[in-house]
């Protein structure tokens, strides 16, 4: 459990530092200040969208560390025996990178409001994940033909179950860039959508994170 | 996303208010409205799990009597009974029923981040229930194997609803953390980013905070559960190691090898633990706002109840193994789980003792929210100390898995929460409704509850004491048991009933006084915060007409010095000549 | 000002119940005395806190109660009253947990010398293992667990051979000798719990975990298993029997070894049917069973049943009840048979007899005797078959009028209240299931309809 309490410390350190930063040396009683001094509620720096989205990537963290500790803890026992992970791997993770360079792309024509680079990185990059996503099957096919099945062997298991779990967060992404991308279509300029391409740079950009953790640690045990 | 970021506006007409039935009241994106509904399943299934605590109590009191409760139906009426009574009655109504109700009339603001997703959350988890409840209609029935569904024994046949009930199950849990988050998402965005102006984090109501800080302990330790509830499933169905060691379970040789029960019991109370605290520090959050406006005093050591919320919250992720002090795991870890546990026994003090002393020197009308409130801390109080011996490694160990931790944990987050939900409930039904409740059914359901619940669960603790386990179908003869302790499990069985059928008072109360109440006007309560000060009572959709409310004070100005009445509206500009706190306020320092 | 009433009320009589109440820990019957004294102080330091707390609530009611005219002070915080209200926290919680700190550590470290005694859990009963002669426990493997190694010792593990294994029996301890006791289980988990010796743990499928204790007095003890482990858990019992060093090294050595109990696994057909003889006077010849006779089938019935029930008869576990009239009818002629080897193969023989369809003597209604054997079925087999490992015999195609006599019999106590029974203590725990006579009709036919 060493794992998910390093990950739960940081995020429950970030939230106690955040929240006694707020209210350390603060006697609300006292603080008749003017009306000008006063903050409106909601500091302007972040929208709420991409708030929300940071506690969801919270959440998703967490859940991916506890995976993780679970695994390393599962790994101590005496009955755990390597796995060879399929060589596509390093493939798929090539396409992975490729994808999270692409939505950058877009990011930044949505930046520059030109519509066109934008569809088309977000195209490439949505494609690209599809790529992965094919290429992680193809990895499952590999490792039975090998003989490692859900049953039997734990590192097996782990593998298809943490592979699983991570492509159904993709195509979690992806049902959010169908909807982006096929609105961008007809669109005059980015404007509006500019928060969304946003949203799925951020998301993306985690989502490989999260698989070059997932991976490195699938490699080195 | 076309809905977000109105929930600030001053401009209410952005906001697209709904026009027929079906949209206003069942697709409705009113987080009021939501609030009701999540209130409304909970209490529903709620009264599903108080019928089986009967059930089970029935069989408890008067073995061999009933013959309609075989071992089996036995052991599936607790299962049932616990995870319904904390996961799909508790946490939903605390933080889905009163985080949606509360939070934006608190800050201020005009609806929920998210009101879509808001909308899904209710609708998610009626699914989540709608699949628990099926359970029961399966063959074999819903699982049997304790609330805490340990594996090997959970999916293993000797256990009833070992095939379909436990999946079932699993999968309930794991629509329910989906619905969570989809809540917990908007509850936690909207405290941070949708505030009205002059409302900052140290001027929000703890009920605010104790919302708050539940909601983000509930979205990092839900995943938890989501886990282990994955992980067991493929188990189950597959055939995987995860947690299943090799074992000859009734004669049968299985097919898994060299899986660890005890990473399940890791991963379940890595969630389980500060599941404690999602239940408590919401009940925390209300109490101290039902006090504070009913003895017409601010709260005593506002910051300090700040701070201990938040050090509650941040402890209650590294004391999960005290619930495993006898559960095979490295016995060395003890020493660290028992001193981590009695040090979050020390903010948890410093509440209780603010608390009471808010009393002190207040002006207590004894209305009855207030009775709830006090009789809140009577049995938070009782429910705290015992923890103390269970916390305690070495004092755990004789009491484990006896009637002492069922009467521990039923008096600290059975009774001491629900009796916060049934004061905060009268306390806000005339802002819901518009109407007052009767206050003598009110009283009479107060009375009944407390000294009802509590002599049901005060005797749990000396039976637990003399070693009667829990668990137990029934408990034959022993050596140790004497004739006595039948007749104490009899009273106790009398009790729960009369406590069970008293709740009758309060539905009652509820649907006549909608009907027939007084006009309760829109600050019975002459209370301080925002959600007393909407235009409209019920608050309409938009809650705040055309102009979002400005803050300029606290939430606990009661009885400020000088002023003209014991209460300032959190939204009443400051008068010239009345500043509190800088000339009248008693600061120690 | 009724809830500051009662709430004093409710104080005082919690201190009450606390000192009236004849509910306290069994007398201790281990050196854990230090246990309890830790319980002991935290109760006192929790019920003074418990007491003062609340009797200052009340008084706050009482005294600042809403009365005409009355305002409540105005004083957001007290820095030192909070302060030092904290310190005072922490001495208290501080001095709870040091002393229980120190005793855990005694708990966990087991002393040199100390005796090892295995406790093996299953659905839903006991067994212990001791290490024999030369002190060494042998090897044991789930893949060995099979009806003839129910331990599953690793038959070629020289350390295994002397190890002393008792099956569905008591423990049995000697006085004032340190015991580390290695808890096993061989499918789900379980606790394994005396309440006299205080400590207790789980045993858990895969590992083996520990509690060590020294017994301080003499008895016999409930053994108890205390965490949910399926249907019949509350049934899981056995008994713990503390004796002086003389009488437990004689118990002991009357106790079958791993060695000699799989020697005996190789039973002698032809002398089991000159045995039978005696039998077929009124079971039959072909074990068929005579109703007149009030004398059972027993063709068709499990070898291991017949001869767990043939040892109980013979020591007076069965068939000593006065209101057991056949049952005192047989124990005699179970006492002919001159030893264990004799029984099993007297078992033996009748596991060849062949089978035949008994006929059916007694109504009821299927539909509801299948409702209740869904608890009987856990243990007996959904199809009545009987299952080795919960010792529970075949029911499916017996003769009816047995199955029912022994029912009541359990529920009447008549048969399975011997101390010495544990698996008749189940099935005393189990037939109050069965309300009335009506039920144990129904689920009779319904077996018959198996």
């Amino acid at each position: 459990m060493t794992w998910a309490l390093v990950f739960l410390a940081l995020i429950m350190a970030l939230v106690v530092g955040y929240l006694l930063s707020q209210t350390i040396n603060r006697k609300p009683w006292l603080a008749n200040d003017p009306l000008e001094n006063l903050p409106s509620g909601m500091p302007q720096s972040i929208s709420p969208s991409k708030l929300g989205l940071g506690v969801l990537l919270a959440v998703i963290t967490s859940m991916f560390g506890l995976f993780f500790s679970a695994y390393v803890q599962r790994m101590e026992l005496n009955d755990w025996s390597r796995v060879q992970e399929p060589s596509i791997l390093w493939v798929n993770t090539v396409v992975l990178v490729l994808a999270s360079v692409a939505m950058n792309q877009a990011l930044r024509g949505a930046r520059r409001d030109d519509v066109l680079a934008t569809r088309r990185a977000l195209i490439a990059a949505g494609l690209l994940s599809f790529v992965f996503l094919a290429g992680q099957l193809l990895a499952w096919d590999q490792l039975r033909d090998a003989g490692f099945y859900m049953r039997g062997n734990p590192a097996a298991a782990f593998f298809y179950l943490l592979t699983a779990i991570h492509g159904f967060h993709l195509i979690g992404g992806l049902w959010v860039w169908g909807r982006t991308s096929s609105r961008l279509r007809g669109a005059e300029n980015v404007g509006e959508f500019r928060l969304s391409v946003e949203l799925c740079t951020v998301y993306w950009h985690f989502m490989l994170l999260v698989w070059l953790f997932l991976f490195a640690l699938l490699l080195n045990t | 996303m076309a809905y977000v970021a109105i929930a600030d506006r001053d401009d209410p007409h952005a906001m697209h208010h709904p026009k027929s039935f079906v949209t206003r009241y069942i697709w409705s994106q009113d987080h009021k409205v939501i609030a009701i509904q999540y209130s409304l399943i909970a209490i529903a299934v709620g009264l599903v799990a108080l019928v089986l605590s009967g059930m089970m109590r029935l069989q408890l009191g008067f073995p061999d009597t009933f013959s309609f409760i075989d071992p089996a139906d036995y052991y599936q009426f607790i299962t049932m009974h616990g995870m319904i009574m904390v996961i799909y009655l508790l946490t939903a109504l605390l933080l889905g029923g009163f985080g949606n109700y509360l939070i934006p009339l608190m800050v201020g603001a005009r609806d929920m981040v998210f009101p879509y997703m808001n909308m899904l959350s209710v609708w998610v988890y009626l699914l989540a229930v709608i699949v628990l409840m099926a359970s029961f209609f399966v063959p074999g029935g819903p699982t049997g194997a304790g609330w805490t569904l340990y594996p090997p024994q959970a999916i293993s046949e000797g256990t009833p609803g070992a095939s379909w009930g436990i999946i079932l199950m699993l999968l309930s849990l794991a629509i329910f953390i989906v619905a969570f988050t989809m809540g917990g998402l908007n509850y936690v965005t909207t405290v941070l980013q949708a505030r009205c102006r002059g409302m900052t984090l140290m001027r929000m109501p703890l009920s605010v905070w104790g919302i708050f800080m539940a909601t983000v302990l509930g979205l990092l330790a839900f995943p938890a559960l989501f886990v282990s509830a994955v992980m067991m499933a493929l188990d189950s169905l597959i055939g995987t190691s995860f947690f299943m060691p090799a074992i000859v379970s009734l004669g049968e040789t299985s097919s898994h090898e060299g899986g660890s029960p005890i990473l399940f019991q890791h991963l379940f109370w890595f969630f389980g633990h500060p599941e404690v605290y999602i239940v408590a520090l919401p009940a925390f959050g209300i109490v101290s706002d039902l006090l504070s406006t009913h003895a017409r005093k601010n709260i005593f050591g506002y910051r300090m109840m700040v701070w201990a919320i938040i050090a509650i919250g941040g402890l209650s992720f590294v004391v999960w193994a005290h619930h495993m002090y006898v559960s095979g795991m490295n016995p060395y870890f003890g020493f660290f789980f028992a001193t981590t546990t009695l040090i979050i026994a020390v903010p948890t003090a410093i509440k209780v003792y603010n608390w009471i002393l808010t009393l002190w020197r207040g002006d207590i009308h004894l209305t009855v929210p207030m009775l709830f409130s006090i009789g809140f801390i009577f049995t938070f109080i009782h429910g705290g100390l015992t923890g103390l011996f269970l916390g305690n490694v070495v004092v755990d160990v004789p009491l484990s898995d006896t009637y002492f931790v069922v009467g521990h944990f039923h008096m600290v987050m059975g009774v001491s929460p629900i009796l916060v939900i049934f004061g905060a409930i009268y306390h806000w039904y005339p802002k819901i409704t518009g109407k007052m409740y009767n206050d003598f059914l009110g009283k009479a359901h107060f009375w009944l509850t407390l000294l009802g619940t509590y002599s049901i669960y005060l005797p749990m603790h000396y039976l637990g004491i003399l070693g009667v386990p829990r668990r137990y179908f029934a408990m034959g003869t022993t050596d140790f048991i004497p004739e006595s302790a039948q007749a104490m499990n009899a009273g106790i069985t009398i009790s729960a009933i009369i406590v069970a059928v008293v709740q009758v008072i309060f539905i009652v109360n509820m649907i006549w006084s909608y009907f027939k109440g007084k006009d309760a006007g829109g600050n019975p309560w002459r209370a301080t915060t925002l959600e007393w000060q909407t235009p409209q009572t019920p608050p309409e959709h938009g809650n705040w007409g055309e102009k979002l409310p400005v803050v300029y004070r606290w939430a606990y100005d009661y009885s400020v010095p000088g002023a003209k009445e014991d209460f300032i509206p959190q939204n009443e500009p400051p008068e010239p000549g009345v500043v509190a706190g800088r000339e009248h306020g008693v600061e120690h320092t | 000002m009724a809830i500051a009433v009662v709430l004093i009320l409710l104080v005082v009589g919690s201190v009450i119940f606390h000192f009236w109440s004849p509910w306290w820990f069994t007398p201790i019957a281990s050196n854990w005395g230090m246990i309890d004294d830790t319980v002991n102080l935290t109760f006192w330091v929790t019920g003074i806190v418990f007491v003062l707390i609340n009797l200052f609530m009340a008084y706050c009611i009482i005294r600042f109660r809403h009365r005409k005219g009355n305002k409540a002070a105005y004083e957001p915080e007290n820095k030192k009253l909070e302060i030092w209200l904290t310190v005072i926290t922490s001495i208290g919680v501080a001095a709870l947990l040091a002393p229980g700190l120190l005793v855990w550590a005694k708990v966990v470290t087991v002393p040199e010398g100390a005796m090892e005694v295995e406790a093996v859990g299953q659905q839903w009963a006991w067994s212990y293992r001791y290490p024999g002669n030369d002190g060494v426990f042998g090897t044991t493997s789930i893949r060995h667990v099979t009806a003839k190694n129910p331990f599953g010792v690793d038959p070629d593990d020289p350390n295994g051979q002397d190890d002393v294994l008792v099956d569905g029996k008591h423990m049995h301890l000697p006085m004032g000798q340190p015991v580390k006791l290695l808890l096993r289980s061989k499918d789900v988990l379980h606790n394994f719990t005396v309440p006299q010796f205080r400590v207790k743990m789980d045993l858990v499928p895969g590992m083996v975990s520990y509690i060590w204790l020294t017994p301080t007095r003499t008895g016999k003890f409930d053994v108890l298993c205390e965490e949910l482990c399926g249907l019949a858990h509350f049934a899981m019992r056995s008994k713990v029997v503390v004796q002086e060093q003389n009488d437990f090294d004689a118990w002991l050595a009357t106790q079958p070894t791993f060695a000699s109990a799989t020697e005996r696994m190789e039973p002698d057909l032809a002398s089991g049917q000159a045995s039978y003889a005696v039998c077929g006077a009124c079971h039959g010849a072909q074990g068929e069973g005579n109703a007149m006779l009030n004398a059972p089938k027993l063709a068709g019935q499990n070898s291991w049943y017949i001869e767990q029930q043939l040892k109980n008869y013979k020591s007076g576990v069965r068939g000593y009840h006065e209101g057991d009239i056949y049952g005192r009818q047989m124990a005699p002629m179970a006492g002919t048979l001159v030893d264990d080897k004799a029984i099993a193969n007297v078992s033996a023989y009748i596991a060849t007899l062949p089978e035949k369809r008994v006929s059916d003597t007694i109504i009821g209604n299927t539909r509801r005797g299948k409702d209740l054997y869904r608890t009987c079925g856990t243990c007996h087999g959904d199809d009545g078959r009987g299952i080795w490992a919960t010792h529970a015999p075949r029911l499916k195609n017996m003769d009816d009028w047995y199955l029912k006599r022994q029912l009541e019999n359990f529920k009447a106590g008549i048969r399975g209240s011997h101390p010495d029974d544990p698996f008749g203590q189940q099935m005393v725990l189990m037939s109050p299931i069965l309300g009335d006579e009506q039920a144990i009709d129904d689920l009779v036919a319904y077996l018959g309809a198996l």
